[in-house]
């Protein structure tokens, strides 16, 4: 079997098993997993920039609320009706990703890390700063009615887990894409020598920019379409946690793989709702699992499924 | 995780039922056990959305011990149409996007009958949505205007608490009249803190006085200090509400700040709930106000009510608990639970509630509730509900420090807190 | 208030504010600059010295001032030897690998703040500072073109946090001549220079970096300990000391000690005396951003020296 032909069928394969389960999930799980979609989608952007490039960004929370605000704003404000506002929110992303890749790539390693956390920060206050528009921490609510995309009601459960499954397929499908296209080639070169890319006459700031940008408009994307699909905007999206939480799915399923955000996102999800069931202190499961990742499965999961059975897997 | 007294004590109550239920062919029963034979010996399920960790731990503890008395004492009574009441208690970590989850794992995982229990507001407003979505009706305690101000929806109501928004309205005339016409109020920097900023600035104002100050602290601050030598020199009187877990900073820095010259100081109990009046460095406090939404202290003419309530709850006549008296309750809010609880309870056997399927049948049945007079089940007071606006009025309490306790000085009447409508919810479809 | 004495009070709260940012910060930066790693859980070391001095206050009875004592004794060391142990099990195994590390400490971020939760719980439990006087301080005005002294209404600070001052200087100055006159000091920079070169000469680097991470962590526990009676100590309190001191560490160069107290001192002092001028959000706002725009664009800091 050829490697393409292989990888086909393992993530279309997983297309196709999350969109039959739309019809033999039970009502809670049916939810969680609309949920668990978006998310991964978030997961799957930053990992074109942590896993493919290299580049470890500890504020991409920003880009995440830049979607889910300037979706949510453009409904709250101007009235907007949902597809121009999720336009709104990705085009936020592209913008802000793009001003942050800018300054940012100025600097790299360490540096790199601490200044996205700080650009993160500066954009998590100014979301309470501007309050009067935002309200704030309490955030507000999309209606129900400003919810409905060309006759679609998203706020209706089989409509909600369609359009998750949309956006997780089409982030899916286009990461895939990308990083078999020669420009995700270049990517992955510059993760294991930037000297030597640099060398081989690749313009490595331009391509990193661009990564940069990929990765801020799908997380903005996945932004805005949670904020649409669960009917809330609030600050606490933009908080440092929701920097981590990328990471922490991306480190947990797999970096550097298509399938690892997913994974990674899911087996999170399931840990922190059922340990939340026998302690308070559910994200303590979370610190140990970071330590024990760290220290003894730092490729994730789907990482380890490349190291013993496919040495292929993309 | 399912609140293990509560459960226990649930099974033992069913058998009695069952009993009861099997002589019910026989006699004449009161009526609630004449529900039980058309009903299964289901309990009810109360799903709680409730604070333990994040921010507003310290409220969600005494939130959670209050429901606990209120539903053992529902089910000591025989429970609500004849069946028990189970309580499932989940931890949103004061959340929003958790508190959402919650709400969804409520109605869809463990097949509650109805969410309640949340107090911040912003909790309550990333969660309503998908309440209303799920068809969860959903009970909160909060005290924010979110509700009476439209922003959520049919499913989400508050019947057990009043809002900051009355609360405000009805200390103006009391602050403008005794303390001083020049106003300067310090509030936290989001949300909770603006529904004070908003009203009373207007209410004062209305009372011929004057808001000279404004000063917005961020939620996350731990020091104040700095923040003081904004309030004018012509202040009269200084306005606190704090949330948080600095709190107990922010009234210490304020009396360091002020020393022995100090002008008059209104502050709502938020600055100082779950915190022990007798703390080092609050003895400045003595002889000013507080806004209580329920005397911490039993005051020389408390009700049989308080009383009851008091000791169901677990809490000695300081406000704190019986067990521990370092233990401070967050008695001026916690209240909202036990009443709330009764409102279900009231609701569903009017409705003759039997299952989700009647869930609309209970939200109307509360919308049509108008009058709850001052008994052991509002002992806060007698209160006022608007079906339309899906929130409740009632008396407010004025307290002043005196050898270091709150006694209630002033309580506003039930017209001082109401405002107009600004939703009609019974418009909006099921 | 006037905007002179305004200036003054807030200048003296800003000393306080800079005195427990600078021990606070100077752990990070010694981190930092002799293991070359980012200890993201250095708040939580902070959080957790404040917690344990409620704890060990409240376990000895007493005048306050004496549970105070040995708080301020043990508990920097209790937390100093928590961390060496955490470097000796987690980060040694990663082999300090910048990156890796910083994953590995907001693991331990979690860890070590939900099991406070899980065991002191959520509640913030004030500790009775060892002695608080209020003292009112006078100011000058001029009536008639004669300097007259009067005491401006609020114009105070308390004999407490003066101490906090003084023995913040103290524990500084004590670490400098740490640094520079003792054996452990002089390992500690020859790893600092150059580790391989340490290495060839037999220095044990492990062990220092088990040391310096210890001596960072115990710094920040120090810091809480002095800070906790005037605030509480509260299980989620370790997130603003973090970012304060990376934003100092930052300013002030990464890994230069000297830099670390001076910019501790220009952002303590700052963060007061900005908040009379500006919303305080918006004065975090453009820090941060202060912080952020440094890094890209002198990214040895205000004060540092640039390394080849």
């Amino acid at each position: 079997m050829s490697e393409g032909l292989k990888s086909a069928l393992v993530h279309g394969g997983l297309l196709v098993v999350l969109f039959g389960l739309q019809f033999v999930l039970p009502a809670y799980h049916h939810g969680n997993l609309a949920r668990i979609m978006v998310l991964a989608s978030y997961a799957i952007g930053f990992n074109v920039l942590f896993g493919y490039t290299g580049l470890l960004s500890l504020g991409h929370a920003l880009f995440f609320a830049a979607g889910m605000y300037g979706m949510g704003l453009s409904v709250e404000h101007l009235g907007a009706a949902p597809a121009p506002a999720l336009l709104a929110g990705v085009v936020a992303g592209l913008l802000v990703s793009g001003v942050i890749g800018v300054l940012a790539l100025r600097t790299s390693g360490v540096a790199f890390m601490i200044v996205t956390l700080m650009f993160a920060q500066a954009g998590y206050l100014t979301v309470l700063y501007a309050g009067a528009y935002t309200r704030g921490d309490e955030g507000f609510v999309v209606q129900q009615a400003q919810r409905v995309m060309m006759g679609v009601d998203l706020s209706d459960p089989s409509h909600r887990y369609f359009a998750g499954f949309t956006l997780f397929a089409i982030c899916l499908i286009a990461t895939l894409w990308l990083v078999r296209s020669p420009f995700g080639k270049v990517l992955i070169a510059i993760r294991e020598n930037e000297d030597r890319a640099t060398m081989l006459g690749y313009d490595v700031f331009a391509r990193k920019l661009a990564a940069v940008m990929i990765s801020g408009t799908i997380s903005a994307m996945a932004g805005a379409v949670y904020g649409l699909l669960f009917g809330y905007v609030g600050a606490s999206f933009a908080s440092v946690q929701y920097s981590i939480f990328p990471l922490l799915w991306v480190l947990l399923g797999g970096a550097g793989t298509i399938v690892g955000p997913f994974i990674g996102t899911l087996f999170m999800f399931y840990l922190i709702d059922l340990s939340s069931q026998v302690t308070t202190a559910y994200m303590l499961i979370a610190g140990i699992v970071l330590v024990a990742l760290t220290l003894f499965a730092p490729q994730g999961l789907a990482g380890m499924l490349r190291k013993r059975i496919w040495r292929g897997l993309p | 995780m399912t609140t293990g007294i509560v459960k226990q004590s649930g099974t033992t109550r069913r058998g009695a039922i069952k009993t009861l239920a099997a002589g019910a062919a026989v006699g004449s029963l009161p009526l609630w056990a004449r529900y039980t034979q058309a009903q299964t010996s289901e309990p009810i399920r109360i799903g709680f959305q409730v604070h333990r960790t994040g921010i507003g731990a310290a409220y969600g503890r005494w939130y959670d011990r209050t429901t606990t008395a209120a539903v053992q004492r529902i089910n000591d009574a025989g429970g609500i149409n004849g069946r028990m009441v189970e309580v499932i208690a989940e931890d949103d970590g004061t959340d929003p996007k958790r508190g959402a989850e919650v709400v969804e794992k409520f109605a869809s995982q463990h097949n509650c009958d109805i969410g309640f229990g949340t107090l911040f507001s912003h909790v309550v407003i990333g969660s309503a949505p998908r309440a209303g979505e799920l068809k969860l009706p959903y009970f909160v305690v909060s005290e924010g205007h979110h509700v009476a101000s439209g922003m959520l929806n049919r499913y989400t109501l508050q019947p057990g608490i009043t809002d900051v928004k009355s609360q405000v309205q009805a200390m103006a005339p009391f602050i403008a009249g005794n303390l001083g016409k020049k106003v300067t109020m310090i509030y936290p920097d989001y949300g909770f803190g603006y529904d004070h900023r908003d009203n009373l600035k207007p209410a004062i104002e209305a009372q011929g006085g004057e808001v000279v100050g404004m000063i917005a602290i961020p939620p996350s601050e731990t020091s104040f200090t700095k923040y003081f030598p904004k309030i004018p020199r012509e202040t009269e009187v200084v306005y606190h509400v704090m949330v948080g877990p600095a709190v107990l900073t922010f009234v210490k820095e304020l009396g360091e700040f002020f020393g022995p010259s100090r002008p008059e100081i209104f502050g709502f109990i938020d600055s100082l709930e779950a915190v022990d009046m007798a703390s080092p460095g609050l003895e400045f406090l003595e002889g000013t106000y507080f806004w209580e939404g329920m005397p911490r202290y039993a005051q020389p003419d408390q009700t049989g009510h308080d009383k009851l309530y008091r000791a169901a709850v677990g809490v000695d006549d300081n406000g704190a608990s019986v067990s521990d008296p370092k233990d401070v309750s967050t008695y001026a809010h916690m209240f909202g639970c036990w009443e709330t609880l009764y409102v279900i309870k009231a609701g569903m056997e009017t409705a003759g509630y039997q299952g989700p399927a009647d869930r609309a049948k209970l939200i109307e049945a509360v919308e049509a509730m108008r009058h709850m007079p001052l008994s052991d089940e509002h002992p806060q007071g007698a209160k006022l509900f608007n079906g339309k606006t899906h929130q409740v009025f009632g008396p407010q309490y004025i307290s002043k420090v005196t050898d270091g306790k709150l006694l209630v000085v002033h309580t506003t009447s039930i017209e001082d807190t109401m405002y107009p409508d600004e939703v009609d919810y019974t418009s909006q479809a099921f | 208030m006037e905007i002179g004495p305004y200036l003054m009070l807030a200048s003296l709260e800003g000393a306080v504010t800079a005195a427990v940012l600078a021990l606070t910060a100077v752990g990070l930066s010694l981190v930092f600059g002799v293991m070359r790693v980012v200890n993201v859980a250095h708040g939580e070391f902070f959080m957790l010295g404040a917690v344990l001095a409620w704890w060990v206050t409240s376990l000895i009875g007493g005048h306050p001032a004496l549970g105070f004592a040995v708080a301020l004794l043990s508990v920097p060391v209790l937390v100093g030897l928590l961390a060496a142990a955490a470097d000796m099990t987690v980060l040694k195994r990663v082999s300090h690998d910048p990156e890796r590390t910083i994953v590995a400490t907001i693991g331990i971020l979690y860890i070590l703040q939900q099991v406070t939760l899980m065991t002191y719980g959520p509640d913030a439990r004030p500790v009775v500072p060892p002695f608080n006087a209020r003292l009112a301080l006078p100011w000058v005005e001029f009536v008639g073109g004669r300097p007259q002294l009067y005491w401006p209404w609020g114009l105070s600070t308390t004999s407490y946090k003066l101490a906090v001052i003084g023995a913040a200087t103290l524990v500084l100055i004590g670490v400098w001549l740490g640094m520079t006159r003792t054996r452990a000091g002089l390992l500690m920079r020859a790893t600092q220079m150059d580790r391989d070169m340490a290495l060839a000469f037999g220095i044990p680097v492990e062990r220092v970096y088990a040391l310096v991470f210890g001596l960072g962590a115990g710094l920040a526990a120090m810091a809480a300990v002095l800070i906790v009676p005037i605030q509480q100590a509260h299980y989620l309190m370790g997130g603003d000391p973090l970012l304060l001191s990376f934003i100092v560490v930052i300013i002030g160069g990464l890994g230069s000690l000297p830099g670390t107290v001076v910019a501790a001192i220009l952002i303590g002092l700052s963060d007061g005396i900005i908040s009379v001028f500006f919303s305080p959000t918006l004065a975090k706002i453009l820090a941060t951003l202060l912080v952020a725009l440094v890094l890209v664009f002198r990214p040895q800091g205000l004060f540092g020296e640039r390394r080849t």
